[in-house]
């Protein structure tokens, strides 16, 4: 799967790792800026308060 | 013969290659074998994507989207939204300050000096005070919000400690209740068990600040309301004190019970007269 993704990219060497840099920072972002918030808040919750 | 095959044969296999008429046995012999190499040569390179290798690829890829989770889950998001909730805290002692200076919603201050003010009910997600602990750190400082929501107080990067809105303000006599994550989303309360017998707590507000002493710990069942009582646990006593009660999860990581910290005010340090001592440093910004 990742190899053909790979081969798929266009260019040089260092344009495709330069390619795959950016695919790879920007799918961190979205985990970070919008999963792990979502999964943390639905996984594992986390009660501090009492009644509630 | 043997000469033939080994040497002759990958020369000739080009020529063979082109459409030919000679049927001579070497140029047949020959084709074949070019064939054979032509197929071995497109075996090699166009591996063919297989069921079971994309599964693969993809299972290992789920287990470091976990991997990186579980540490921005407990290490990255609460190194990240401890530092922006003390960064806002310093912000709304400045807030505080400067609404003090406008003398927007500031309790008229009592003709005894020695009863303190009495703060202005809040709003739900509204920040109006900070929590200064030095025991948690010498700087210490977060902000205080209307309300126990998870999403818009607990959880908020800017604020993390939310007040039961049913409970009295601070100043008040009965019990001031707050609320605050004591593992990820900055952990306000990561050290409440750290708490010792005499340990200063403030409350800061647009009035002033609150001075509470550590008196001790409680553990209880999440559904112990009690604890939010005017007189924690003894709802039949009238109250006399002004008393500050922090909420958390116990044991860490886990929502099984829960653990209390009580303290009883002891001072307050109207705003007219600056900081307490012991705050000084840590209150820079609004001093100023």
């Amino acid at each position: 799967m990742y190899l053909a993704l790979w081969r798929v990219l266009p260019g040089p060497v260092w344009v495709r790792v330069l390619i795959v840099t950016v695919l790879v920072v920007a799918v961190l972002a979205v985990l970070v800026e919008w999963v792990f918030p979502w999964a943390a808040e639905t996984l594992l919750p986390q009660e501090s308060t009492v009644g509630g | 013969m043997t000469e033939n095959e080994t040497v002759g044969g990958p020369d000739d296999s080009t020529k063979a290659l082109e459409p030919t008429t000679e049927t001579s046995p070497l140029s047949r012999r020959a084709l074949r074998e070019a064939t054979r190499a032509e197929a071995a040569r497109s075996v090699a390179p166009r591996r063919r994507v297989s069921v079971v290798g994309v599964l693969g690829e993809l299972l290992i890829t789920a287990g470091v989207v976990v991997m990186l989770f579980l540490g921005w889950y407990v290490w990255l998001n609460d190194i990240v939204a401890g530092n922006e909730q003390q960064q806002a805290a310093v912000e709304v002692q400045q807030e505080l300050q400067d609404r003090w200076e406008r003398g927007e919603g500031v309790a008229e201050r009592p003709a005894d000096p020695g009863e303190p003010v009495v703060a202005e009910p809040a709003l739900a997600g509204e920040v109006f005070a900070t929590l200064i602990v030095p025991r948690f750190g010498d700087d210490y400082t977060r902000p205080i919000a209307g309300g126990v929501d998870l999403r818009t107080v607990l959880n908020n990067r800017q604020i993390g400690i939310g007040h039961y809105l049913e409970t009295q303000m601070p100043g008040e006599i009965g019990n001031f209740a707050v609320a605050a994550h004591r593992t990820t989303y900055g952990a306000p309360f990561a050290d409440i068990a750290e708490l010792r017998v005499g340990d200063l707590i403030y409350v800061e507000t647009a009035d002033g600040w609150y001075e509470y002493a550590f008196r001790g710990l409680e553990y209880v069942w999440p559904t112990a309301v009690q604890v939010l009582e005017p007189v924690p646990q003894a709802p039949q006593i009238d109250p006399t004190d002004r008393i500050l009660t922090m909420t958390s999860c116990n044991p860490k990581f886990s929502s099984a019970e829960r653990i209390i910290a009580y303290a009883v005010m002891e001072n307050w340090y109207p705003r007219a007269d600056g900081p307490p001592a012991a705050l000084e440093g840590i209150v820079e910004a609004s001093a100023s």
